[in-house]
């Protein structure tokens, strides 16, 4: 197989301007016989469910939550970057498809990110003609803050919010059609299976959530907008439903999977406090402009009152380690550095996972009420959460993971090697190479969905006869076949352990050996046992009650048995890639300083693995990456 | 860490048929989980003990999705003041508590399974009219039209609303005038919104109505369950925006001629 | 003209609707019930002043306007019970299924009671125009009886039948109870009426929320001074 990215020629900035010249176009009367698939409602979902709708396809949406509005790019608090310079700071098109590529550790296709710098713009202007209330500035204009990987500000913010607005607003284009009569939408319907017919993606099996139906749906062409696989590490910012169903199944009927090693640890989540936890809760990055890390110098400290334990006897490491940036060095080395140090056995808090991030200075320096302006709801936050005071002791933080910028491989068009299959948003690979900047989901969400798959799907279309393939054709018969099977044999275990125990074991292994560091022998270990745990999973499995009818420990035990098989390959990737970058953190393959060593010589390029029908031996298939714009360089944060 | 032991009167109910409260005890409860973490813990024992779990809407679990629901000791989400389910947290509680778990009860809300209610309503009252009809790629440059930060900062309040449905559960009528007011109002406030504020207010209103949702009796029980704080003024705002919508359509006044109504 | 009737059924047929026209029909009550009460107290002022005033109610506009005021109380009341029954209706219906544990967090017992009260102060209004106005059961329509001069002319004696009407207990204490739940009735419903024509803002609602409290306040006191000072006090007896 190879793998054609379809990048178009010509100069980096005049790439998407051509492409969209030389794409197909469909005739209005036409493209109401084409019918489209789009699984998922988040950010890129909607986005494209509504515009194709309103370019006269009829849209079929599916989401697993009861509403559209509740897909989980609602949860994304900072912002949404887009190069509208109205700072007059030199922001342009340019310097932010450099900042993304640099902040992706130069592992993301550059003509790729070059488009999402472009249509950044047009975003904004969408969204605020929706009615997304934007902060505003006392003259009326929109409000920007800067964010993180960014020497300009490039940020539109909807209080802490931002995710939820644009989501609303999505949504809210997504309500306009459906009441036109363009989209069906299916709630509470999740995606079980991919259907290829004839090499071409012509469909998915779903099940209705509440009745249990399992169903086909066949269409033209297939989008997945499912978002990440954070959820493999049990314990996430993802929300709960959050799975790699829909792109494992997909890869499993031969799109490629692109990079899974790549994931984001974020250092600002509130710790894990007990074996009960479900899941981790962010707190916004901008509380390390404020507040001071520490863990105590001794051990045998650890489980004393931070008021108890004397200056002397704090590591301030962040500052130790990078004097110049202290305590704002970026996430993936703020994020190892506390990891060290519970390593070290210097953690604070419940099971000794976390690090302090002490306000007491600043409280000293600009008085509470300052401090309860700049972060009163985070604190609130915390407080409910942990129910501790942060303006009395130091809040408690440890990493977690909240995004993957791995995902199925697309080429330019967002097709995957799969052909009909467009994956959009964070559940494809395109956009952030080994590290996502802050404020860059949202914006690759909605650029996906709004202005790049109604261009680029008509050069899919224009190839498909409408509606050739229906319900009726075998594959369709196959694969709801092979859905009802799985789920029979997942309610025929009938074992003893529950869902969530495996779910949690897979988890915390992943997290030890795959999360912010890893090494060889981790990752061996970690190959040894999922292959272990997913067995013990099929034959001790207990899921009760039956298919027939709403049962979410069944749709768990479903996404779980994915994460089983998908876990592998993860660490599979993570093992092959001998080099640090971005998010993915070797530690044979550091600086003596701590620092990631990427190698570009031999690893400048996308991992896309083929499914071979043996888990262990998946197929890798190589995209080069060339930079033509953006020099190679070793980011240093010293 | 203190462990709680609780008793919870839970709601058991299949579809349409009948249902019942289901005395569990929940003894050795951790105070620092969440409360759906107390639920997990329950349903982790019960399907152990080869018992059907107890089925609940859940999912980003920090408090912004709108997906949980429960209506706990009466209370829509519980008693903590401006707080999802998902993060109210068991220190609420005393051990030897008997908590009383409910769905949100709503005729506009039927029951699912168990504490999980169908609130596609929502969705239709804003397939109604919820949206700015501009197409993707229409859109004028966003510094075009200045919009004050005072109305900016009024639309945000309104849009803060997860849509969780928690209006419609603590209202004594299931009146959905909160949720609807919110969402009328965010777009009704900003100028993108006015070109289509008669029609929008008057679809939604009448969706909400047939959607069989109870009348608004000004008592407030929304705002106090409200986890956003939504404020009930923005009921006041919708019944005025519906007035003039009313009049200008019994009297037959286009848009042109009777001028802004705000 | 069909489609102007088809908006107007849809407006009433609406909850905004219906409520609009329950807070202005009781806007117009409430003017009655201080100008009522206004003029009840001229009761203090001496015989003369409120059969003064009894007269020149039935004589305004050669006695046509009391009829004008009469058929639109009549009408805001209509509007009002029938409205009010209606959305109670609906409300009830909205819920099928009580809460097994029910809670309030901050609705008033007097915005849970407005229909008991409501319904209670019609059947007192019923009541009281059937012993005052209609004068049923009771000697107050003979002229032998409750005929007084006034500038030399007969008219009715108001004066000696509000205080032969209250010296029987059982009618003043059917007052001082009815107009203690039009007090609870208004406390809630005076400033609701401004959230429900769309005047409350953040900054007029603690306005109309203590306008309300006061001015139900003032109903109060107004209105059972009179059966207070007569009964118990012997006013006038």
């Amino acid at each position: 197989m190879k793998l054609d990215s379809k990048i178009p020629s010509g100069p980096m900035a005049e790439k998407w301007s051509r492409h969209k010249q030389d794409s197909k176009l469909i005739n209005p009367k036409n493209k109401r016989k084409y019918s489209i698939i789009v699984v998922g409602s988040g950010l890129a979902g909607a986005a494209a469910a509504a515009s194709l709708s309103e370019l006269g396809y009829k849209v079929k949406c599916f989401c697993f939550q009861d509403s559209p509005r509740r897909a989980h790019s609602i949860a994304a608090q900072g912002g949404i970057n887009a190069a509208k310079n109205y700072q007059n700071d030199g922001d342009s098109v340019h310097r932010l498809f450099y900042d993304t590529v640099k902040g992706g550790d130069f592992r993301a296709r550059e003509a790729n990110v070059h488009r999402l710098a472009e249509v950044s713009v047009n975003i904004i202007d969408q969204c605020v003609a929706q009615g997304v209330p934007f902060a505003r500035e006392y003259g009326g204009g929109l409000a920007n803050r800067s964010f993180g990987g960014a020497q300009v500000s490039r940020t539109f913010y909807a209080r802490g919010q931002t995710g939820q607005q644009l989501l609303l607003g999505a949504y809210s284009a997504l309500s306009k059609e459906i009441a036109r009569g363009g989209v069906e939408m299916h709630t509470r319907t999740e995606m079980l299976d991919l259907v290829v017919a004839d090499g071409e993606t012509k469909g998915i099996i779903t099940r209705n959530l509440v009745t249990g139906k399992v169903e086909a749906h066949a269409a033209d062409t297939v989008l997945l907008c499912t978002g990440g696989y954070g959820n493999v590490f049990f314990l996430s910012t993802n929300a709960m439903g959050c799975n790699v169903t829909a792109t494992w199944r997909a890869h499993r009927r031969g799109a490629t999977f692109a990079n899974p090693c790549y994931t984001q640890i974020h250092p600002t989540c509130i710790p894990v406090s007990g074996d009960y936890q479900s899941k981790l809760t962010l707190m916004s990055e901008s509380l390390r402009n404020d507040g001071r890390v520490w863990v105590p110098k001794k051990a045998e400290d650890c489980g004393k009152p931070a008021s108890q334990i004397p200056e002397a006897d704090r590591d301030y490491f962040l500052e130790r380690k990078y004097p110049s940036f202290g305590n704002l060095a970026p996430r993936d080395i703020s994020s190892r550095a506390a990891k060290e140090c519970c390593d070290d056995g210097r953690g604070v808090g419940p099971g000794g996972r976390g690090v302090y991030l002490d306000f007491s200075e600043a409280i000293n320096e600009f008085g509470e009420k300052v401090i309860k302006e700049r972060y009163g709801n985070l604190f609130d936050m915390y407080e409910r959460i942990t129910g501790e005071s942060a303006y009395k002791q130091p809040m408690r933080i440890y990493p977690a993971v909240h995004y993957t910028m791995g995902g199925l491989w697309v080429d330019y068009n967002l097709m995957s090697n799969l052909s009909g299959l467009h994956v959009l948003g964070e559940a494809n690979f395109s956009d952030h190479g080994a590290n996502r900047l802050g404020a860059s989901a949202l914006m690759q969400g909605l650029a996906d969905g709004y202005f790049v798959i109604p261009t680029t799907v008509a050069n899919y279309l224009v190839t498909q006869k409408p509606g050739a393939v229906t319900t009726a054709h075998p594959a369709f018969k196959q694969a709801l076949e092979d859905a009802n099977g799985r789920i029979n044999q997942l309610l025929g275990v009938k074992g003893k352990r529950t869902v969530d125990s495996f779910h949690r074991e897979l988890g915390l292994l992943v997290w030890d050996k795959c999360g912010m560091g890893r090494s060889r022998a981790g990752l061996e270990e970690a190959l040894r046992r999922i292959p272990e745990i997913r067995a013990e999973f099929w034959e001790n499995v207990l899921v009760p009650g039956s298919g027939s009818l709403a049962n979410p420990e069944l749709e768990k035990a479903g996404r779980v048995a994915d994460f089983m098989e998908f876990a592998e390959l993860l660490c599979r990737d993570a093992l092959d890639r001998e080099e640090s970058c971005g998010g993915h953190f070797r530690e044979e393959h550091q600086f003596p300083d701590g620092e990631a060593k990427r190698d570009d010589e031999n690893f400048c390029y996308v991992s896309a693995y083929e499914y071979s029908g043996d888990l262990s031996k998946p197929i890798l298939h190589k995209e080069p990456l060339t930079f033509e714009e953006v020099h190679l360089t070793v980011r240093s944060y010293k | 860490m203190a462990l709680l032991n609780l008793h919870l009167k839970v709601w058991r109910q299949t579809g349409t048929q009948p249902g019942h409260f289901q005395d569990i005890e929940a003894p050795e409860i951790p105070d620092h989980a969440s409360f759906l973490e107390m639920m997990d813990i329950v349903n982790e024992r019960l399907i152990r003990a080869g018992q059907d779990p107890v089925a609940f809407d859940h999912d980003c679990r920090e408090g912004i999705c709108g997906m949980c629901s429960m209506t706990i000791n009466g209370m829509a989400h519980g008693p903590e003041r401006g707080t999802t389910t998902c993060q109210l947290h068991m220190r609420k509680f005393r051990t030897g508590d008997t908590i009383w778990v409910e769905p949100f009860r709503a005729r506009a809300f039927p029951v699912v399974k168990d504490l999980m209610v169908d609130r596609s309503a929502f969705d239709r009252i804003m397939k109604a009219g919820g949206y700015v009809s501009v197409r993707t790629g229409a859109a004028p440059e966003a510094n075009e039209i200045p919009i004050g930060k005072d109305v900016a900062d009024a639309a945000m309040d309104a849009a803060a609303c997860i849509g969780c449905g928690a209006c419609v559960a603590s209202c004594k009528n299931a009146s959905a005038m909160l949720y609807v007011s919110a969402k009328v109002g965010q777009l009704n406030t900003l100028p993108q919104g006015h070109a289509e504020k008669d029609r929008r207010t008057l679809a939604m209103v009448r969706q909400m109505d047939a959607e069989g949702f109870g009348n608004c009796t000004n008592q407030y029980e929304c705002e106090a369950a409200c986890p956003k704080e939504i404020s009930v003024r923005w009921i006041a705002k919708l019944n005025r925006d519906y007035a003039v919508a009313s009049v200008k359509e019994v009297v037959g006044i286009g848009r042109q001629q009777a001028g802004d109504g705000d | 003209m069909s489609s102007l009737l088809d908006s107007l059924s849809r407006f009433y047929a609406s909850s905004i609707g219906k409520k609009l026209l329950v807070a202005l029909s009781g806007l117009a009550l409430i003017g009655f019930v201080l100008g009522h009460m206004i003029g009840n107290l001229l009761i203090f002022a001496g015989p003369d002043a409120i059969n003064e005033y009894g007269h020149m109610l039935h004589t305004m506009g050669h006695g046509g306007l009391i009829w004008v005021a009469r058929f639109g109380l009549l009408a805001a009341v209509l509007v009002h019970i029938v409205a009010t029954i209606h959305l109670t209706r609906q409300n009830r219906a909205a819920r099928k299924d009580a809460y097994g544990k029910e809670a309030t967090r901050v609705a008033t017992s007097a915005s849970r009671i407005m229909i008991f009260s409501g319904l209670t102060i019609l059947a007192f209004v019923i009541y009281h125009l059937l012993h005052f106005t209609v004068r049923v059961g009771n000697e107050y329509n003979n002229p032998a009886l409750y005929t007084a001069m006034l500038d030399g002319q007969p008219v009715h004696n108001v004066y000696k039948m509000v205080i032969d009407g209250f010296s029987w207990a059982p009618a003043s204490v059917f007052y001082i109870i009815a107009v203690a739940l039009l007090c609870n009735h208004l406390s809630h419903g005076f400033a609701s009426l401004f959230q429900t024509l769309g005047l409350a803002t953040n900054k007029t609602w603690p306005l109309f929320q203590k306008a309300g409290h006061a001015f139900a306040l003032l109903i109060l006191v107004g209105n059972c001074s009179i059966p207070i000072a007569i009964w118990l006090f012997g006013y006038g007896r």
